[in-house]
Protein backbone atom coordinates (compact mmCIF):
# COMPACT_ATOMS: atom_id res chain seq x y z
CA UNK A 1 0.00 0.00 0.00
CA UNK A 2 1.38 3.29 -1.00
CA UNK A 3 1.34 6.69 0.27
CA UNK A 4 -1.09 7.43 -3.00
CA UNK A 5 -3.34 4.49 -2.36
CA UNK A 6 -6.93 6.49 -1.60
CA UNK A 7 -8.42 6.02 1.79
CA UNK A 8 -11.46 5.14 0.08
CA UNK A 9 -12.11 4.41 -3.88
CA UNK A 10 -15.73 3.81 -5.29
CA UNK A 11 -15.91 3.05 -8.78
CA UNK A 12 -18.63 2.85 -11.00
CA UNK A 13 -21.49 1.61 -8.11
CA UNK A 14 -25.32 1.46 -8.51
CA UNK A 15 -27.89 0.77 -6.33
CA UNK A 16 -31.28 0.44 -6.55
CA UNK A 17 -34.43 -0.47 -5.00
CA UNK A 18 -37.42 -2.43 -5.97
CA UNK A 19 -36.97 -5.29 -9.47
CA UNK A 20 -35.59 -4.21 -12.48
CA UNK A 21 -38.31 -3.22 -14.47
CA UNK A 22 -40.69 -2.70 -11.57
CA UNK A 23 -42.92 0.26 -12.07
CA UNK A 24 -41.75 1.46 -8.40
CA UNK A 25 -38.05 0.81 -9.12
CA UNK A 26 -35.76 3.53 -7.76
CA UNK A 27 -32.45 4.18 -8.55
CA UNK A 28 -30.98 5.24 -5.65
CA UNK A 29 -27.35 5.75 -6.63
CA UNK A 30 -26.38 5.59 -10.72
CA UNK A 31 -22.93 5.07 -12.30
CA UNK A 32 -20.77 7.10 -9.12
CA UNK A 33 -16.78 6.99 -8.98
CA UNK A 34 -15.34 8.83 -6.24
CA UNK A 35 -12.40 8.94 -4.26
CA UNK A 36 -11.07 10.10 -0.84
CA UNK A 37 -7.60 10.63 0.04
CA UNK A 38 -6.23 9.77 3.11
CA UNK A 39 -7.40 12.53 6.51
CA UNK A 40 -9.51 14.31 4.21
CA UNK A 41 -13.00 15.79 5.25
CA UNK A 42 -15.51 15.20 2.34
CA UNK A 43 -19.10 16.37 2.58
CA UNK A 44 -21.66 14.70 0.60
CA UNK A 45 -24.86 17.09 0.08
CA UNK A 46 -27.95 16.68 -1.76
CA UNK A 47 -31.57 16.61 -2.16
CA UNK A 48 -33.60 13.99 -0.23
CA UNK A 49 -33.18 10.66 -2.05
CA UNK A 50 -30.26 11.14 -3.93
CA UNK A 51 -28.19 8.08 -2.33
CA UNK A 52 -26.21 9.99 -0.26
CA UNK A 53 -26.74 7.78 2.87
CA UNK A 54 -26.86 4.72 0.11
CA UNK A 55 -23.11 5.39 -0.63
CA UNK A 56 -21.89 6.29 3.06
CA UNK A 57 -23.30 2.50 3.40
CA UNK A 58 -21.88 1.10 0.70
CA UNK A 59 -18.22 2.72 1.85
CA UNK A 60 -18.66 1.41 5.52
CA UNK A 61 -19.75 -2.38 3.84
CA UNK A 62 -23.40 -2.00 5.59
CA UNK A 63 -24.75 -2.55 1.99
CA UNK A 64 -23.63 -4.31 -1.21
CA UNK A 65 -23.50 -2.44 -4.67
CA UNK A 66 -25.90 -4.07 -7.58
CA UNK A 67 -22.60 -3.05 -10.02
CA UNK A 68 -19.39 -1.50 -9.07
CA UNK A 69 -16.71 -1.78 -6.56
CA UNK A 70 -15.86 -0.19 -3.17
CA UNK A 71 -12.17 -0.55 -2.08
CA UNK A 72 -10.47 0.83 1.40
CA UNK A 73 -6.97 1.40 1.82
CA UNK A 74 -6.69 -0.60 -1.47
CA UNK A 75 -8.65 -3.55 -0.07
CA UNK A 76 -12.15 -4.11 -2.01
CA UNK A 77 -15.09 -4.28 0.51
CA UNK A 78 -17.98 -6.67 0.91
CA UNK A 79 -18.69 -6.71 4.54
CA UNK A 80 -18.22 -4.04 7.36
CA UNK A 81 -14.52 -3.65 8.27
CA UNK A 82 -14.85 -2.50 11.85
CA UNK A 83 -11.25 -2.05 12.37
CA UNK A 84 -10.46 0.71 9.87
CA UNK A 85 -14.12 2.17 9.01
CA UNK A 86 -16.34 3.60 12.30
CA UNK A 87 -19.83 5.08 12.16
CA UNK A 88 -21.61 7.63 13.68
CA UNK A 89 -25.46 7.13 12.60
CA UNK A 90 -28.23 9.69 12.00
CA UNK A 91 -30.37 8.99 14.73
CA UNK A 92 -29.37 7.83 18.30
CA UNK A 93 -27.92 4.16 17.82
CA UNK A 94 -26.42 3.83 21.50
CA UNK A 95 -27.89 0.96 22.89
CA UNK A 96 -30.63 2.62 25.77
CA UNK A 97 -30.06 -0.18 27.96
CA UNK A 98 -26.40 0.50 28.61
CA UNK A 99 -24.93 3.65 30.45
CA UNK A 100 -22.73 6.33 28.21
CA UNK A 101 -19.22 4.58 29.29
CA UNK A 102 -20.79 0.48 28.82
CA UNK A 103 -21.94 1.79 25.44
CA UNK A 104 -18.43 2.61 24.71
CA UNK A 105 -17.04 -0.65 26.04
CA UNK A 106 -19.49 -2.43 24.11
CA UNK A 107 -18.29 -1.24 20.94
CA UNK A 108 -15.04 -1.99 21.74
CA UNK A 109 -15.93 -5.83 22.83
CA UNK A 110 -17.57 -5.86 19.05
CA UNK A 111 -14.57 -4.65 17.06
CA UNK A 112 -12.15 -6.80 19.60
CA UNK A 113 -10.48 -4.69 21.60
CA UNK A 114 -8.76 -6.52 24.25
CA UNK A 115 -10.56 -6.31 27.65
CA UNK A 116 -7.97 -3.98 29.88
CA UNK A 117 -7.86 -1.55 27.02
CA UNK A 118 -11.44 -0.59 27.17
CA UNK A 119 -12.03 1.18 29.94
CA UNK A 120 -9.09 3.57 29.66
CA UNK A 121 -9.81 4.30 25.94
CA UNK A 122 -13.46 4.92 26.29
CA UNK A 123 -12.56 7.39 28.60
CA UNK A 124 -10.06 9.06 26.88
CA UNK A 125 -12.45 9.26 23.95
CA UNK A 126 -15.58 10.64 26.78
CA UNK A 127 -12.68 13.36 27.41
CA UNK A 128 -12.49 14.49 24.11
CA UNK A 129 -16.17 15.12 23.41
CA UNK A 130 -16.29 16.87 26.36
CA UNK A 131 -18.64 14.07 28.14
CA UNK A 132 -16.82 12.71 30.79
CA UNK A 133 -19.31 13.76 33.84
CA UNK A 134 -21.73 11.92 31.85
CA UNK A 135 -20.16 8.58 31.86
CA UNK A 136 -22.66 7.00 33.70
CA UNK A 137 -25.76 8.40 32.72
CA UNK A 138 -28.11 6.40 30.31
CA UNK A 139 -28.84 7.78 27.05
CA UNK A 140 -32.13 8.80 27.78
CA UNK A 141 -30.90 10.72 30.57
CA UNK A 142 -28.75 12.85 27.75
CA UNK A 143 -29.66 15.66 25.44
CA UNK A 144 -30.15 15.68 21.71
CA UNK A 145 -26.42 16.68 21.04
CA UNK A 146 -25.22 14.78 24.19
CA UNK A 147 -25.76 12.04 22.99
CA UNK A 148 -25.02 12.35 19.47
CA UNK A 149 -20.90 13.38 21.33
CA UNK A 150 -21.61 10.09 23.13
CA UNK A 151 -21.99 8.45 19.73
CA UNK A 152 -19.03 10.00 18.23
CA UNK A 153 -16.87 8.74 21.45
CA UNK A 154 -18.01 5.48 20.94
CA UNK A 155 -16.70 5.74 17.07
CA UNK A 156 -13.23 7.80 18.56
CA UNK A 157 -13.07 5.01 20.57
CA UNK A 158 -12.39 2.42 18.14
CA UNK A 159 -9.84 4.28 16.78
CA UNK A 160 -10.28 3.57 13.28
CA UNK A 161 -8.68 5.37 10.16
CA UNK A 162 -12.00 5.88 8.70
CA UNK A 163 -14.92 7.74 10.26
CA UNK A 164 -18.33 8.02 8.05
CA UNK A 165 -20.74 10.11 9.74
CA UNK A 166 -24.63 10.28 7.90
CA UNK A 167 -26.18 13.54 9.32
CA UNK A 168 -24.94 13.31 12.39
CA UNK A 169 -26.67 16.34 13.59
CA UNK A 170 -29.81 16.24 11.87
CA UNK A 171 -31.62 15.83 14.57
CA UNK A 172 -30.72 18.80 16.22
CA UNK A 173 -31.39 22.61 16.87
CA UNK A 174 -29.29 25.07 14.52
CA UNK A 175 -27.65 26.35 17.82
CA UNK A 176 -26.31 23.18 18.94
CA UNK A 177 -25.19 21.54 15.66
CA UNK A 178 -23.15 24.92 15.19
CA UNK A 179 -21.58 24.39 18.16
CA UNK A 180 -21.10 20.73 17.81
CA UNK A 181 -19.32 21.39 14.05
CA UNK A 182 -17.08 23.89 15.75
CA UNK A 183 -15.89 21.34 18.29
CA UNK A 184 -16.05 18.37 15.52
CA UNK A 185 -13.51 20.59 13.47
CA UNK A 186 -10.71 21.17 16.13
CA UNK A 187 -11.13 17.11 16.97
CA UNK A 188 -11.04 16.11 13.61
CA UNK A 189 -8.18 17.98 12.72
CA UNK A 190 -6.05 16.27 15.80
CA UNK A 191 -7.01 13.15 14.74
CA UNK A 192 -6.06 12.72 11.34
CA UNK A 193 -8.85 10.81 10.33
CA UNK A 194 -10.34 10.38 6.75
CA UNK A 195 -13.68 11.33 7.08
CA UNK A 196 -17.42 10.91 5.04
CA UNK A 197 -20.00 13.07 6.15
CA UNK A 198 -23.76 13.54 4.73
CA UNK A 199 -25.56 16.47 5.45
CA UNK A 200 -28.22 19.07 4.91
CA UNK A 201 -26.44 21.76 6.10
CA UNK A 202 -25.15 23.85 3.15
CA UNK A 203 -22.91 25.98 6.26
CA UNK A 204 -22.37 22.60 7.82
CA UNK A 205 -20.72 21.29 4.72
CA UNK A 206 -18.59 24.24 3.86
CA UNK A 207 -17.70 24.46 7.56
CA UNK A 208 -16.20 21.07 8.28
CA UNK A 209 -15.13 19.65 4.63
CA UNK A 210 -12.16 20.08 2.50
CA UNK A 211 -14.90 19.07 -0.28
CA UNK A 212 -18.08 18.71 -0.78
CA UNK A 213 -19.63 16.55 -3.39
CA UNK A 214 -22.93 18.00 -4.65
CA UNK A 215 -25.70 15.09 -5.73
CA UNK A 216 -27.93 15.24 -8.72
CA UNK A 217 -31.30 14.58 -7.67
CA UNK A 218 -32.68 10.63 -8.43
CA UNK A 219 -30.85 8.96 -9.79
CA UNK A 220 -28.16 10.36 -7.24
CA UNK A 221 -24.56 10.94 -9.38
CA UNK A 222 -22.10 13.33 -8.06
CA UNK A 223 -22.79 16.31 -9.99
CA UNK A 224 -19.80 18.36 -9.03
CA UNK A 225 -17.16 18.83 -6.24
CA UNK A 226 -16.19 21.98 -4.56
CA UNK A 227 -13.01 22.55 -3.33
CA UNK A 228 -13.15 24.69 0.23
CA UNK A 229 -9.64 24.89 0.95
CA UNK A 230 -9.16 26.36 4.11
CA UNK A 231 -6.74 24.92 6.51
CA UNK A 232 -8.22 22.93 10.28
CA UNK A 233 -8.89 23.18 12.69
CA UNK A 234 -11.43 26.06 11.24
CA UNK A 235 -12.10 29.20 13.60
CA UNK A 236 -15.23 30.55 14.72
CA UNK A 237 -14.34 33.27 12.11
CA UNK A 238 -14.30 31.01 9.40
CA UNK A 239 -17.78 30.98 10.03
CA UNK A 240 -18.93 34.17 9.19
CA UNK A 241 -16.33 34.95 6.33
CA UNK A 242 -17.04 36.17 2.95
CA UNK A 243 -15.44 33.18 1.52
CA UNK A 244 -17.50 30.69 3.14
CA UNK A 245 -21.09 32.81 2.01
CA UNK A 246 -19.27 32.62 -1.17
CA UNK A 247 -19.02 28.83 -0.91
CA UNK A 248 -22.27 28.43 0.38
CA UNK A 249 -23.99 30.55 -2.29
CA UNK A 250 -22.41 28.88 -4.73
CA UNK A 251 -23.66 24.67 -3.60
CA UNK A 252 -27.38 26.79 -3.42
CA UNK A 253 -27.02 27.35 -6.84
CA UNK A 254 -25.86 23.85 -7.87
CA UNK A 255 -28.41 22.01 -5.40
CA UNK A 256 -31.42 24.67 -6.52
CA UNK A 257 -32.41 23.21 -9.32
CA UNK A 258 -32.04 19.21 -8.34
CA UNK A 259 -34.64 20.13 -5.26
CA UNK A 260 -37.00 21.46 -7.61
CA UNK A 261 -36.91 18.64 -9.36
CA UNK A 262 -37.35 16.35 -6.08
CA UNK A 263 -40.01 18.21 -4.98
CA UNK A 264 -42.07 17.99 -8.53
CA UNK A 265 -40.85 13.88 -8.90
CA UNK A 266 -41.69 13.09 -4.96
CA UNK A 267 -45.67 12.30 -5.13
CA UNK A 268 -44.33 9.12 -7.57
CA UNK A 269 -41.28 8.19 -5.74
CA UNK A 270 -41.49 6.86 -2.25
CA UNK A 271 -38.56 4.27 -1.47
CA UNK A 272 -40.20 3.24 1.59
CA UNK A 273 -42.86 1.90 -0.71
CA UNK A 274 -40.55 -0.16 -2.95
CA UNK A 275 -38.68 -3.12 -1.46
CA UNK A 276 -35.23 -2.98 -1.82
CA UNK A 277 -33.27 -5.40 -4.35
CA UNK A 278 -30.62 -6.06 -1.83
CA UNK A 279 -31.08 -5.71 1.82
CA UNK A 280 -28.45 -4.85 4.60
CA UNK A 281 -27.27 -8.31 5.12
CA UNK A 282 -29.10 -10.42 7.46
CA UNK A 283 -27.19 -10.01 11.44
CA UNK A 284 -28.18 -13.17 11.82
CA UNK A 285 -26.84 -15.53 9.48
CA UNK B 1 -47.82 1.95 38.11
CA UNK B 2 -48.70 5.88 38.49
CA UNK B 3 -47.88 7.19 42.35
CA UNK B 4 -51.13 8.06 43.95
CA UNK B 5 -51.47 10.96 46.05
CA UNK B 6 -52.07 10.63 49.58
CA UNK B 7 -55.41 12.71 49.23
CA UNK B 8 -56.54 9.66 46.15
CA UNK B 9 -55.18 7.03 48.48
CA UNK B 10 -57.28 8.26 51.32
CA UNK B 11 -60.59 7.94 49.29
CA UNK B 12 -59.20 4.61 47.68
CA UNK B 13 -58.52 3.13 51.26
CA UNK B 14 -61.94 4.60 51.81
CA UNK B 15 -64.13 3.04 49.36
CA UNK B 16 -62.79 -0.66 50.34
CA UNK B 17 -63.42 0.24 54.34
CA UNK B 18 -66.70 0.79 53.10
CA UNK B 19 -67.60 -1.88 51.18
CA UNK B 20 -66.52 -4.10 53.94
CA UNK B 21 -68.45 -2.23 56.16
CA UNK B 22 -71.86 -2.82 54.38
CA UNK B 23 -70.59 -6.79 54.17
CA UNK B 24 -70.40 -6.88 58.00
CA UNK B 25 -73.81 -4.64 58.36
CA UNK B 26 -75.90 -6.73 55.49
CA UNK B 27 -74.54 -10.27 57.36
CA UNK B 28 -75.29 -9.32 61.01
CA UNK B 29 -78.28 -6.82 61.09
CA UNK B 30 -79.46 -8.12 57.82
CA UNK B 31 -81.65 -11.16 56.37
CA UNK B 32 -79.09 -12.92 55.06
CA UNK B 33 -78.39 -16.06 55.08
CA UNK B 34 -74.73 -16.66 56.86
CA UNK B 35 -74.37 -19.99 54.38
CA UNK B 36 -74.53 -16.77 51.01
CA UNK B 37 -72.30 -14.40 52.74
CA UNK B 38 -70.90 -15.38 56.80
CA UNK B 39 -69.77 -12.01 58.51
CA UNK B 40 -67.28 -10.69 57.63
CA UNK B 41 -65.97 -11.29 61.41
CA UNK B 42 -66.42 -15.09 61.16
CA UNK B 43 -64.12 -14.96 58.07
CA UNK B 44 -61.58 -13.08 59.29
CA UNK B 45 -61.57 -15.31 62.44
CA UNK B 46 -61.19 -18.32 60.25
CA UNK B 47 -58.15 -16.68 58.03
CA UNK B 48 -56.03 -15.92 61.01
CA UNK B 49 -56.53 -19.53 61.99
CA UNK B 50 -55.76 -20.81 58.56
CA UNK B 51 -52.76 -18.95 58.66
CA UNK B 52 -51.91 -19.79 62.18
CA UNK B 53 -52.50 -23.38 61.53
CA UNK B 54 -50.47 -24.10 58.27
CA UNK B 55 -53.15 -26.43 57.45
CA UNK B 56 -52.80 -24.54 53.82
CA UNK B 57 -49.30 -25.97 53.49
CA UNK B 58 -50.41 -29.35 51.61
CA UNK B 59 -53.00 -27.39 48.89
CA UNK B 60 -50.56 -24.50 48.64
CA UNK B 61 -47.61 -26.26 47.71
CA UNK B 62 -49.85 -28.56 45.39
CA UNK B 63 -51.02 -25.43 43.31
CA UNK B 64 -47.58 -23.87 43.66
CA UNK B 65 -45.93 -26.78 42.47
CA UNK B 66 -48.14 -27.34 39.35
CA UNK B 67 -47.88 -23.64 38.91
CA UNK B 68 -44.03 -23.88 38.94
CA UNK B 69 -43.64 -26.66 36.49
CA UNK B 70 -46.41 -25.34 34.25
CA UNK B 71 -44.44 -22.05 33.81
CA UNK B 72 -41.14 -23.78 33.49
CA UNK B 73 -42.19 -25.46 30.43
CA UNK B 74 -44.01 -22.58 28.95
CA UNK B 75 -41.55 -20.56 29.46
CA UNK B 76 -38.90 -22.71 28.13
CA UNK B 77 -40.84 -23.84 25.24
CA UNK B 78 -42.25 -20.04 24.72
CA UNK B 79 -39.04 -18.61 24.61
CA UNK B 80 -37.46 -21.53 22.60
CA UNK B 81 -40.24 -21.71 20.16
CA UNK B 82 -39.92 -18.25 19.80
CA UNK B 83 -36.43 -17.57 19.08
CA UNK B 84 -36.58 -20.09 16.58
CA UNK B 85 -39.64 -18.64 14.72
CA UNK B 86 -37.91 -14.98 15.01
CA UNK B 87 -34.92 -16.03 12.61
CA UNK B 88 -36.63 -15.36 9.69
CA UNK B 89 -38.80 -12.96 8.32
CA UNK B 90 -40.53 -16.02 6.08
CA UNK B 91 -41.19 -18.30 9.63
CA UNK B 92 -42.44 -15.29 11.18
CA UNK B 93 -44.98 -14.89 8.63
CA UNK B 94 -45.94 -18.27 8.92
CA UNK B 95 -46.14 -18.76 12.71
CA UNK B 96 -46.90 -15.10 14.11
CA UNK B 97 -50.68 -15.07 12.64
CA UNK B 98 -51.14 -19.18 13.60
CA UNK B 99 -49.90 -18.51 17.01
CA UNK B 100 -52.07 -15.90 17.47
CA UNK B 101 -55.27 -17.67 15.62
CA UNK B 102 -54.53 -20.72 18.70
CA UNK B 103 -54.18 -17.90 21.19
CA UNK B 104 -57.60 -16.79 20.66
CA UNK B 105 -58.81 -20.85 20.76
CA UNK B 106 -60.43 -21.22 24.47
CA UNK B 107 -58.04 -23.66 25.55
CA UNK B 108 -59.75 -24.90 28.95
CA UNK B 109 -61.68 -27.07 26.20
CA UNK B 110 -58.75 -29.19 26.57
CA UNK B 111 -59.11 -29.81 29.84
CA UNK B 112 -61.01 -32.82 29.90
CA UNK B 113 -58.51 -34.21 27.27
CA UNK B 114 -56.03 -33.94 29.82
CA UNK B 115 -57.51 -35.56 32.36
CA UNK B 116 -58.09 -38.46 30.30
CA UNK B 117 -54.04 -38.19 29.39
CA UNK B 118 -52.63 -37.04 32.81
CA UNK B 119 -55.44 -38.35 35.36
CA UNK B 120 -56.75 -36.22 37.75
CA UNK B 121 -53.50 -35.73 39.52
CA UNK B 122 -51.33 -32.67 39.29
CA UNK B 123 -50.56 -33.88 35.61
CA UNK B 124 -53.25 -32.35 33.71
CA UNK B 125 -53.34 -28.89 35.83
CA UNK B 126 -50.02 -28.82 34.37
CA UNK B 127 -50.36 -29.73 31.41
CA UNK B 128 -53.40 -26.77 31.37
CA UNK B 129 -51.11 -24.16 32.86
CA UNK B 130 -48.35 -24.71 30.42
CA UNK B 131 -50.63 -24.89 27.24
CA UNK B 132 -52.48 -21.46 28.46
CA UNK B 133 -49.06 -19.75 29.37
CA UNK B 134 -47.37 -20.96 26.12
CA UNK B 135 -49.07 -18.51 23.82
CA UNK B 136 -48.69 -15.01 25.70
CA UNK B 137 -44.81 -16.01 26.05
CA UNK B 138 -44.13 -17.54 22.52
CA UNK B 139 -45.96 -14.26 20.80
CA UNK B 140 -44.20 -11.91 22.47
CA UNK B 141 -41.03 -13.55 22.07
CA UNK B 142 -41.37 -13.36 18.23
CA UNK B 143 -42.74 -9.74 18.62
CA UNK B 144 -39.46 -8.80 21.07
CA UNK B 145 -37.07 -10.20 18.96
CA UNK B 146 -38.44 -9.69 15.26
CA UNK B 147 -39.18 -5.91 15.89
CA UNK B 148 -35.64 -4.99 17.89
CA UNK B 149 -34.91 -1.36 16.05
CA UNK B 150 -32.69 -1.68 13.07
CA UNK B 151 -30.70 0.86 13.90
CA UNK B 152 -29.03 -0.72 17.42
CA UNK B 153 -28.50 -4.21 14.68
CA UNK B 154 -26.66 -1.72 12.03
CA UNK B 155 -24.68 -0.33 14.97
CA UNK B 156 -23.59 -3.29 16.28
CA UNK B 157 -22.78 -4.57 12.83
CA UNK B 158 -20.77 -1.59 11.66
CA UNK B 159 -18.39 -2.12 14.88
CA UNK B 160 -18.00 -5.79 14.28
CA UNK B 161 -20.44 -7.74 16.15
CA UNK B 162 -20.56 -11.50 16.18
CA UNK B 163 -23.42 -13.58 15.78
CA UNK B 164 -23.37 -14.46 19.39
CA UNK B 165 -22.60 -11.14 20.51
CA UNK B 166 -25.41 -9.62 18.58
CA UNK B 167 -27.69 -11.98 19.98
CA UNK B 168 -26.38 -11.67 23.50
CA UNK B 169 -25.84 -7.82 23.83
CA UNK B 170 -28.26 -6.74 21.39
CA UNK B 171 -31.06 -8.42 20.55
CA UNK B 172 -32.07 -10.16 23.53
CA UNK B 173 -31.39 -6.99 25.53
CA UNK B 174 -33.55 -4.87 22.98
CA UNK B 175 -36.39 -7.39 23.57
CA UNK B 176 -36.40 -7.94 27.19
CA UNK B 177 -39.17 -5.64 27.80
CA UNK B 178 -41.63 -7.42 25.67
CA UNK B 179 -40.36 -10.70 26.88
CA UNK B 180 -40.59 -10.22 30.13
CA UNK B 181 -44.20 -8.89 29.61
CA UNK B 182 -45.10 -12.15 28.02
CA UNK B 183 -43.60 -14.42 30.47
CA UNK B 184 -45.69 -12.24 33.28
CA UNK B 185 -48.97 -12.81 31.18
CA UNK B 186 -47.90 -16.11 30.90
CA UNK B 187 -47.79 -16.64 34.61
CA UNK B 188 -50.95 -15.02 35.46
CA UNK B 189 -52.71 -16.98 32.86
CA UNK B 190 -50.86 -20.64 34.47
CA UNK B 191 -51.58 -19.88 37.78
CA UNK B 192 -55.73 -18.75 37.09
CA UNK B 193 -55.78 -21.51 34.99
CA UNK B 194 -54.76 -23.93 37.57
CA UNK B 195 -56.68 -22.50 39.78
CA UNK B 196 -59.46 -22.94 37.55
CA UNK B 197 -59.20 -26.38 36.77
CA UNK B 198 -58.14 -27.18 40.01
CA UNK B 199 -61.78 -26.81 41.11
CA UNK B 200 -63.18 -29.16 37.86
CA UNK B 201 -61.47 -32.37 39.16
CA UNK B 202 -58.20 -32.95 41.45
CA UNK B 203 -57.40 -34.39 44.29
CA UNK B 204 -56.02 -31.91 46.11
CA UNK B 205 -55.04 -27.90 45.43
CA UNK B 206 -56.27 -24.64 46.75
CA UNK B 207 -58.79 -24.46 44.00
CA UNK B 208 -60.35 -28.36 44.96
CA UNK B 209 -59.62 -27.20 48.78
CA UNK B 210 -62.17 -24.23 47.82
CA UNK B 211 -65.20 -26.22 46.06
CA UNK B 212 -64.94 -28.92 48.43
CA UNK B 213 -65.21 -26.34 51.55
CA UNK B 214 -68.53 -24.76 49.20
CA UNK B 215 -69.85 -28.24 49.34
CA UNK B 216 -69.61 -28.82 52.65
CA UNK B 217 -71.77 -25.20 53.25
CA UNK B 218 -68.70 -24.15 55.21
CA UNK B 219 -68.62 -20.61 53.39
CA UNK B 220 -67.33 -18.60 56.18
CA UNK B 221 -63.64 -21.39 56.01
CA UNK B 222 -63.91 -20.76 51.81
CA UNK B 223 -64.01 -17.30 52.14
CA UNK B 224 -61.07 -17.44 53.86
CA UNK B 225 -59.15 -19.55 51.50
CA UNK B 226 -60.34 -17.33 48.84
CA UNK B 227 -58.55 -14.60 50.70
CA UNK B 228 -55.92 -16.61 51.01
CA UNK B 229 -55.35 -17.57 47.32
CA UNK B 230 -55.66 -13.46 46.76
CA UNK B 231 -52.61 -12.60 49.14
CA UNK B 232 -51.07 -15.54 47.03
CA UNK B 233 -51.64 -13.43 43.71
CA UNK B 234 -51.00 -10.11 44.92
CA UNK B 235 -47.61 -11.67 45.86
CA UNK B 236 -46.78 -13.52 42.91
CA UNK B 237 -47.99 -10.25 41.09
CA UNK B 238 -46.05 -7.66 43.22
CA UNK B 239 -43.02 -9.93 42.70
CA UNK B 240 -43.11 -9.84 39.23
CA UNK B 241 -43.49 -6.42 39.04
CA UNK B 242 -40.66 -5.92 40.64
CA UNK B 243 -38.63 -8.23 38.45
CA UNK B 244 -39.76 -6.50 35.41
CA UNK B 245 -38.82 -2.64 37.03
CA UNK B 246 -35.63 -3.91 37.84
CA UNK B 247 -34.59 -5.67 34.14
CA UNK B 248 -36.75 -3.75 31.81
CA UNK B 249 -36.15 -0.07 31.48
CA UNK B 250 -33.26 2.17 32.09
CA UNK B 251 -33.94 5.09 34.35
CA UNK B 252 -35.26 7.49 31.82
Amino acid sequence: MTQTTPAIRVEGVTRAYGAEGDRLRVVALEDTSLSVARGELLALIGPSGCGKSTLLNLMGGLAEPASGQVWIDGERIRAPLPRKVAFVFQETALFPWRTVLENLKLGMAFQGVPKEQRYSRARESLNAVGLADFADHYPAQLSGGMKQRAQLARALALQTDILLMDEPFAALDEQTRMVLGEDLSVLLARTGKTIVFVTHSLIEAVFLADRVAVFTARPGRIKTIIPVNEPHPRSRSFMTSEKLSRLRNQIYELLHDEIRRTIADSPTLDTSAAKPLYTLRDPQK
Amino acid sequence: MKRLRFAERLVQVGFVAAVLLAWQIATTRGHLSPLFLPPLVSVYRDFVSLLASGKFWPDLRTTLYELALGFVIAAVAGTVIGYAVSRSGYSVKIFDPLFAGLYAIPAILLFPLYVLFFGIGPGSKIAMGATIAFFPVVLSTIAGLSYVNRSYVTAARSMGASPPQMFWSVMLPAALPVLLTGLRMGLILAFLSILGTETISSFSGLGHRIVELGENLDTSNMFAYILFVIAIALLLNAGLSFAEARWKEPPA
